[in-house]
């Protein structure tokens, strides 16, 4: 049983909030850089360039990329044989505070959903935890902003409506969302499980590295037919026409009820912001 | 193509504003004010009871926007846009009073757009994601009215060269429609 300290676990938390706010992710950056070569529209590359030159002054200067430096969703895979003395839980969220007090970064958790007050800390952070074999802790901080999560959506479709009405409903959702998640948009796509494991598939798959396909070859052709058809819809950069209105379209799938469909669609924006770290 | 960008001053004059057509890039100088939800509602529920506004609004630039934390030696956090859709219910008085511009991002309701033209304003798309590059066209930061809701007060930004785009201008002309409308392909709408 290997034991790893609690100030560990707050330190590394404190440095993926940050890291994660301020260097965008080499997959990203890159497929904005082939984006702006793809995109024909002029507007559309006046606005790839302004993201793409906001990126380098955010990374040199240690700023947020975007104001709004998102909910900490946190994915925890916790190896069965290893140990935090302590409240891990506790440890996570004093890493987000330490992170975004000290990497002033914006807070914006509101304490009670409608009777309001901001927590001034952005804590709690949201904790999604797996037990894996091994003795090691593996922490993504992969801050959520609340513009492309407002345009998120779940459906329960039938068994009936298949893979014509999964593509149906990620497309309706794409078109009715338009300039608002701040296109381009990464697409993240949960088919299976149940309500609520849907939409936690959808924001896992947004985890994935651009340009990596599904590992079965009918999912993967149906992300690359999807990313086909979002950028015909010619929704374009913040929504303003052009040829590029996703990056990436990725799909994460679980068995299912045989009466159901569960499909759900988590949209991110350009902004797509993830940090790992090992412990 | 309207490829060159044109450099205007806040605040806005009419004749400005008509001249501002949709697709048209600007490099923004002058004085803006921030004003986010809680101050629409406050300056909406000010006009609609008659009292007068703690600010001067003829010829005014609004920007939906509130910021990052300020880091010590910077003039004010990355300050991108936010959505400026759920703004739309008070901006009709407002446009009605004189305000000349906005700056924010996403689409606008119809009946924004009809005071627009009726009033005569323009609607400027600034880049979501782009915070810091925004923030370096801040020069200095003024809190000028309601400093009880703190980060959400109205605050006067003195920018020089900030970088935007006619979204839609004083004639109703909506680049969010034109836009892609103009790049979409000849899809087939799929019937379930």
């Amino acid at each position: 049983m290997r034991t790893i300290p609690i100030k560990t676990v707050i330190d590394t938390v404190a440095d993926l909030c940050r890291t994660a706010n301020n260097n965008i992710g080499g997959d990203v950056f890159k497929a904005l850089q082939i984006a702006r070569r793809k995109e024909t529209s002029p507007i559309g590359r006046e606005i790839l360039d302004q993201i793409i030159e906001n990126h380098k002054i955010a990374r040199s200067k240690k700023l947020p990329i975007c104001q709004d430096c998102g909910y900490a969703v946190i994915f925890l895979e916790i190896g069965s044989e290893m140990r935090v003395r302590g409240d891990l839980y506790g440890a996570i969220n004093q890493g987000v505070r330490k992170g975004y007090v000290q990497g002033y970064l914006r807070k914006s958790i509101i304490s009670d959903p409608l009777k309001g007050g901001n927590t001034d800390d952005n804590t709690p952070a949201i904790i999604h935890a797996e037990i894996v074999p091994g003795t090691r802790l593996k922490i993504t901080v992969a801050p959520k902003g609340g513009g492309s999560e407002n345009m998120s959506s779940v459906k329960m479709l039938t068994p009936g409506d298949g893979i014509e009405g999964v593509k149906k409903f990620v497309l309706d959702q794409v078109l009715s969302a338009g300039a608002n998640p701040c296109p381009p948009v990464i697409v993240g796509i949960g088919i299976g499980g149940n309500f609520e494991y849907a939409p936690y598939l959808a924001k896992k798959a947004l985890l994935r590295r651009i340009g990596k396909r599904h590992h079965d070859s009918y999912y993967a052709r149906l992300e690359v037919d999807l990313l086909r058809s979002i950028n015909r819809t010619g929704i374009g950069p913040m929504g303003l026409g052009g040829r590029v209105t996703a990056l990436d379209v990725f799909i994460e799938t679980f068995p299912r009820h045989l009466a159901t469909l569960p499909v759900a669609v988590n949209l991110n924006c350009h902004v797509a912001r993830h940090k790992t770290a090992i412990i | 193509m309207k490829n060159t960008a044109i450099k205007i001053t806040a605040p806005l004059t009419d004749k400005v504003v008509r001249s501002l057509k949709t697709g048209q890039k600007v490099l923004i100088s002058g004085t803006i004010y921030t004003a986010r939800d809680t101050v629409h509602k406050r300056l909406y529920d000010l006009i609609t009871r008659n009292k007068p506004l703690p600010i001067e609004l003829n010829g005014q630039v609004i920007y939906y926007a509130g910021p990052a934390p300020t880091k010590p030696g910077y003039v004010i956090g990355p300050i991108g846009p936010t959505t400026a859709g759920r703004c739309d219910r008070y901006t009709p008085a407002l446009l009605k009073l004189g305000v000349k511009g906005m700056l924010g991002k996403g689409k606008r309701s119809t009946e924004v757009i009809n005071a627009m033209r009726k009033y005569k304003a323009v609607y400027f798309a600034v880049t979501g994601g782009a915070a810091a590059l925004i923030a370096k066209s801040v020069r200095s930061i003024k809190i000028v009215a309601f400093p009880e809701l703190g980060p959400e007060a109205i605050n006067a930004l003195v920018v020089k060269d900030l970088p935007a785009i006619v979204a839609i201008d004083c004639r109703g002309r909506n680049l969010y429609e034109s836009g892609p409308k103009k790049y979409r392909n000849k899809v087939k709408k799929e019937k379930k």
